[in-house]
């Protein structure tokens, strides 16, 4: 037997966050996948504008601005929070994730009530017409994404109070679960712009 | 091999270029082609030193890079020879004849288009056209979306449902039949959707067309006038026209001057008697899932019918 | 170029002819052995160890398990593809054919591209991937193991949602494209457009998760030393293609969500009455259609670099010309897809950005011909099945390639799309282009796989069939369809001229079942048994060869490190090895993402029923979607609560701890 070099694993840490960790690159992959079913709905969308002299369509009403416009804010806010929680976990401090979890849960859940009343104020059905299903499909994505997260995020919270709770990987994964709502929020912007702007201007 | 619908036996200018730019791609490709396998042939058989080096050799490197550039190159003169050929059959002349092509599930309706109302008419699966004179069809789908194709003549172009007409100007230079077919799936019968153009000299063309624009014949026979009283109570006038008589149904093709057709249902099967009758009594074993339904007759209804409809000229 | 002057000296002292090397024993023993290594085998074998007992199959989490079995799926959709294509050769085989009706005939062509796009083609090469790749890499698993499962249940439950829907007479029937109107409720009702868009569903979300699984595994997983200039080809191919999976696939996905809310809830995406469009679905079934194309065609690119490497007995001419082309490939194949749509009448300026790149696509193709011509040429042709498998491809890609750049024009395209002309083509590029590399690898991987040879008898006369079959079968269609034979009929009249043309069609047809049922018959025989294949018994380059035939439950005893492309080639009893990972918790060595230094490591899970039962939720649901859209607003929240039992971790309880 040749006497040969060894590195000894052993010493390595059994945990690691942001890029050096395989749930961060899952997280981005998930991502990338869902820009771009955001991105080809957001091309149907203006697809469909092109065939149609007025958009909407005649007799067909703008939808409301009031809902999601306070969401664009509740959005924006509830950053902190999540900034928050993501840092308190990268510091695997236990007693600051768990308050700062459950405060990032709750602009989650106020942003899908207030959700809830956005769809009854896009003033039109999805079956009405082209626009209609366009805009329903939107909305529908994203609010996807947003009840995923939010219920991600809820079960991780009841997790953090739990005895699993701290250990390295819980932390990786509420970490990497704040990361997934900076995405949430980002891609609101852009199809907050398309569905209720986009028919103001063009 | 000859054929009756072939892109290698062109008529008119447009299937010529294209048929000529085939030539040059054809040609192109089996010299590439045979270069690739003779190399490789070479490389498996040639000669070589007992050790085999894993360095690269500059001789060899220098070929590779020699190849890709005559590839670049070679790919780039196609790209050139494709982009003219697209101008070239592109062009629309000043004065075309206008004629309407109507795709349906599974058959084609005609319409002849006049600035006079009363000269316009409608046939069915059987376009006519002047030797020598460009022709522009406006392509419409009023169900799913066919494919408009002559071979003999032109590319194809798709009829998709919704949008305004799709125009697609070609010629025929010989006198001839030629062939089309629809060439997108289009459900059940995509299969039997063919028609034919016919190319005739301008003074014939002219002939057919002054035919065209009269009502039916008035049945002579006795026989035919029983026949015309067979197929006015019976549902028939629900779906097709005849000029001329009550008949005014749209679902079907028009029958005016049904006698004077090649075929039936779109190409399936030649216009004659014994498949006319077939065709009356028994469309849906013959063309399963055609609008065309199976029709019950008295007897001594099936004879007079079928007399009447090739009266029909 | 990438040939380096500093292995030149190492690789000459092991490039021996192979002929040399089968009359060695192929040894048991890994060339990253250390003392010792008998006591670390058994305890890692009781710790990797795969579930046990009568509901094992429901359980098992181990990529080399879940990898035959995805291969073994894949194969039998093969098959009954392969069955319906002959029942199409046998109708077109004379004119006036009666034997298939217009709606069976419809249903078949439609099954079978359905099955051998979505259901073979990209499954199988994500299942030789989801096998090969770690063994490739070093590591002792595939990244999210669970996933793996459940993918592999999403596939099987879609295969046989759509078999199940075929023999109820209800197989879809408008194409594998599926176009609307024809697709929309008015042209189509009944449930037969329905159960391709739920097979959608089902295929894409099994693709999209394993793509997930081998970019983080690649990325992430490979051995110290194995810098990304470092990556095997066929490792960067699966790289790439996952990438494009990952853009690719949401694209179907979206349209074929449009089109079942246009059935199931009335939505109006394609209805042209209500401000729908029927061409945009064309534009997102082609943004992932083709694509898809290479998404099938690069990783077969990946494995014939692999074949021409050890059976020329010298490292692949021009790696990095290599990389670069598939990478190129990867971009540019997001920008063909309107080729499909010349024949639409769209203006022509834009389309003729559309003929150059898809011209453009030719060169990176050429490029890797080339530098495959320039590595046999500088090697020692071995003349083993595998490699005539690879100059196969050669001959046939090469025309199908050719054929390809004609498709790009326009002119010629509006006269040939959608004539058995593009039959023939696509069959060029998809058998030659991706069944042969592909059929040529299972060749040469299989001994790493069952632990056998296979009859290298058998293997030529497979290939030779198949070689003359195929060609026979497809070669007519060009000129069928340059003389007007439209695709998707079934039944042509005799005066069109077709029938000489297509009755040789058949009798190809014919001969190349022949090969393919020869191929597989040897392996099923050489399964059980062929002669025992040692370690490496091609004398390979790569880390899949450091391992015992098959490999144990944890791959590699030693997590071993790489300094070139071919590790096995240039002296590995030299090479140091990675020690110290636990031997009683399943644990993975994570390296960084661009060097590959040694980074952390990683515990990998334990066999679990919960994708199974998170598979079957969801396969409930799309099932029960066929009918009413409230399946999915009850089976969502259903399909939740599985995957929080999946997630939620164990603990074990430290001694004294009351329940939580």
């Amino acid at each position: 037997m040749i006497q040969r070099q060894t590195i000894d694993a052993s010493v390595l840490p059994d945990h690691a966050f942001g890029s050096r960790s395989i749930m961060w690159w899952a997280t981005m992959t998930i991502i990338a996948i869902e820009s771009t079913v955001f991105a080809l709905a957001i091309a149907s969308y203006f697809y469909l504008q092109g065939n149609e002299e007025t958009w909407p369509p005649p007799d067909t009403a703008l939808p409301g601005l009031l809902f999601p416009t306070i969401n664009v804010f509740i959005l924006l806010v509830s950053l902190w929070p999540n900034e928050m929680t993501k840092r308190a976990a990268e510091d695997m401090d236990l007693a600051k994730t768990r308050r700062w979890i459950v405060v990032a849960v709750l602009f989650a859940v106020a942003f899908v009530v207030v959700r809830g009343f956005e769809f009854t104020r896009l003033n039109v059905s999805w079956d009405s017409n082209a626009y209609g299903s366009a805009t329903w499909t939107l909305l529908i994505f994203h609010t996807i994404h947003l009840v995923t997260d939010l219920m991600d995020s809820l079960v991780l919270a009841v997790l953090m109070f739990t005895r699993h709770g701290d250990k390295p990987r819980r932390f990786v994964d509420v970490a990497e679960n704040s990361f997934y709502w900076y995405f949430v929020v980002l891609s609101w912007i852009p199809i907050y712009v398309v569905l209720y702007w986009v028919p103001r201007w063009l | 091999m000859r054929g009756i619908q072939s892109a290698l036996e062109p008529a008119g200018p447009q299937a010529e270029q294209i048929a000529r730019l085939w030539d040059v791609f054809l040609i192109t490709a089996a010299v590439v082609w045979l270069l690739v396998m003779l190399f490789t042939i070479a490389a498996l058989l040639r000669r070589r030193p007992e050790i085999v080096p894993n360095a690269a050799s500059p001789r060899v490197r220098n070929a590779v890079i020699a190849a890709t550039g005559l590839t670049v190159l070679t790919l780039f003169a196609l790209l050139t020879a494709s982009i003219f050929t697209t101008r070239g059959i592109a062009s629309v002349p000043d004065r075309a004849i206008q004629i309407a092509v109507t795709a349906k599930q599974w058959w084609w309706q005609i319409d002849y288009d006049d600035r006079d109302k009363s000269k316009r008419f409608t046939t069915a699966n059987e376009i006519v056209i002047p030797v020598g004179h460009p022709v522009t069809v406006h392509l419409r789908s009023s169900d799913v979306i066919h494919s408009f194709w002559v071979p003999s003549l032109h590319g194809k172009r798709d009829m998709i449902p919704g949008k305004p007409p799709s125009t697609f100007t070609f010629q025929a230079d010989k006198p001839g039949v030629y062939r089309g077919q629809c060439a997108e799936f289009c459900g059940y019968q995509h299969a039997n959707m063919s028609f034919w153009v016919t190319a005739l000299p301008f003074p014939e063309y002219a002939k057919w067309v002054e035919a065209n624009r009269q009502p039916s014949r008035i049945p002579s026979t006795h026989t035919q006038r029983k026949g015309q009283e067979v197929f006015m109570n019976s549902p028939c006038p629900l779906c097709h026209t005849i000029q001329g008589t009550p008949a005014n149904g749209k679902t079907g093709p028009d029958l005016t001057h049904f006698g004077s057709r090649r075929s039936i249902a779109a190409g399936t099967f030649p216009n004659r008697r014994g498949f006319l009758g077939g065709w009356i009594l028994d469309a849906q074993h013959l063309k399963p899932g055609s609008q065309m339904p199976s029709m019950t007759l008295e007897q001594g209804e099936l004879e007079p019918l079928i007399s009447y409809l090739e009266s029909l000229k | 170029m990438s040939e380096g002057v500093s292995e030149h000296g190492a690789h000459v002292a092991s490039a021996k002819p192979l002929e040399e090397h089968f009359k060695k024993e192929g040894t048991k023993h890994s060339p990253y052995s250390l003392p010792g290594d008998e006591i670390l085998h058994e305890q890692l074998e009781k710790t990797w160890s795969p579930a046990k007992g009568p509901f094992r199959f429901f359980m098992q989490v181990d990529h080399k398990i879940l990898g035959k079995r995805f291969v073994v799926t894949a194969f039998i959709w093969f098959g009954l593809g392969g069955i319906l294509a002959a029942l199409m050769r046998m109708q077109l085989s004379r004119p006036d054919n009666t034997f298939l009706s217009a709606d069976q005939y419809n249903q078949i062509f439609t099954m079978h591209g359905v099955t051998m796009m979505f259901l073979f083609a990209v499954p199988i090469m994500e299942a030789i991937a989801v096998y090969m790749v770690p063994l490739l890499l070093g590591s002792r698993a595939l990244a999210f193991p669970r996933l793996t499962a459940y993918s592999y249940f999403m596939f099987l439950f879609g295969g046989i949602l759509l078999y199940t829907a075929f023999f109820l007479n209800t197989g879809p029937d408008t194409g594998w494209f599926t176009y609307p109107p024809l697709a929309n409720p008015e042209f189509a009702p009944g449930k037969r457009v329905d159960v391709w868009a739920q097979l959608v569903n089902f295929t894409e979300i099994s693709a999209i998760a394993v793509a997930i699984e081998l970019i983080v595994t690649i990325l992430k997983q490979r051995a110290p030393g194995m810098s990304v200039n470092r990556l095997p080809l066929y490792v960067w191919s699966m790289l790439i293609t996952s990438f494009m999976i990952v853009f690719a696939m949401p694209a179907v996905m979206t349209s074929s969500f449009y089109l079942a809310s246009d059935r199931l809830v009335g939505t109006h995406f394609f209805n042209p009455a209500e401000g729908g469009d029927p061409l945009l679905w064309q534009h997102l079934f082609w943004f992932f259609g083709h694509p898809e194309v290479y998404i099938i065609f690069l990783p077969a690119l990946g494995m014939v670099s692999h074949i021409v490497t050890t059976f020329t007995r010298r490292q692949v001419f021009g790696y990095t010309a290599m990389v670069l082309s598939q990478v190129a490939t990867g971009f540019i194949g997001f920008g063909l897809w309107v080729h499909h749509m010349f024949a639409t009448g769209i203006p022509a300026l834009g389309s003729s950005y559309f003929t150059a790149a898809s011209m453009l696509i030719a060169i990176p193709s050429g490029i890797q011909i080339f530098c495959w011509i320039a590595t046999i040429w500088m090697g020692r042709p071995v003349w083993k099945p595998p490699f005539l498998f690879v100059l196969g491809f050669i001959a046939i890609f090469v025309l199908g390639g050719l054929t390809g750049v004609m498709l790009a024009s326009i002119p010629l395209d509006l006269q040939v799309h959608d004539t058995m002309f593009v039959v023939a083509h696509l069959h060029y590029v998809l058998i030659g282009g991706a069944v042969f590399p592909l059929f040529g690898v299972l060749y040469y991987w299989f001994p790493k796989i069952t632990g056998r040879m296979q009859n290298d008898t058998a293997g030529y006369v497979s290939f030779a069939l198949m070689f003359i079959g195929f060609n026979l079968t497809f070669f007519p269609m060009h000129k069928l369809g340059l003389i007007g034979m439209t695709r998707r009929i079934y039944t042509y009249h005799p005066e069109t001229g077709w029938g000489p043309l297509n009755a040789l069609s058949s009798i190809g047809a014919l001969v190349l079942g022949l090969g393919v049922i020869v191929y597989v018959l040897n392996g099923l025989i050489s399964w059980k048994k062929g002669a025992v294949a040692g370690s490496n018994p091609f004398d390979g380059p790569t880390l899949e060869w450091a391992t015992s035939s098959p490999p144990p439950e944890y791959n590699f005893v030693n997590i071993p490190t790489v300094s070139g492309h071919e590790p096995l080639w240039h002296a590995p009893e030299h090479a140091p090895v990675v020690t110290g990972l636990s031997t009683t918790e399943k644990e993975i060595l994570i390296t960084r993402t661009f060097d590959a230094e040694p980074d952390h490591r990683y515990t990998m899970p334990t066999p679990t029923p919960w994708p199974f039962l998170a598979a079957v939720a969801t396969a409930v649901m799309f099932v029960g979607g066929l009918f009413t859209v409230w399946a999915f607003v009850i089976g969502l929240p259903i399909a939740g609560i599985i995957v929080t039992c999946w997630f939620w971790p164990t603990t074990p309880r430290k001694e004294g701890e009351a329940p939580a």
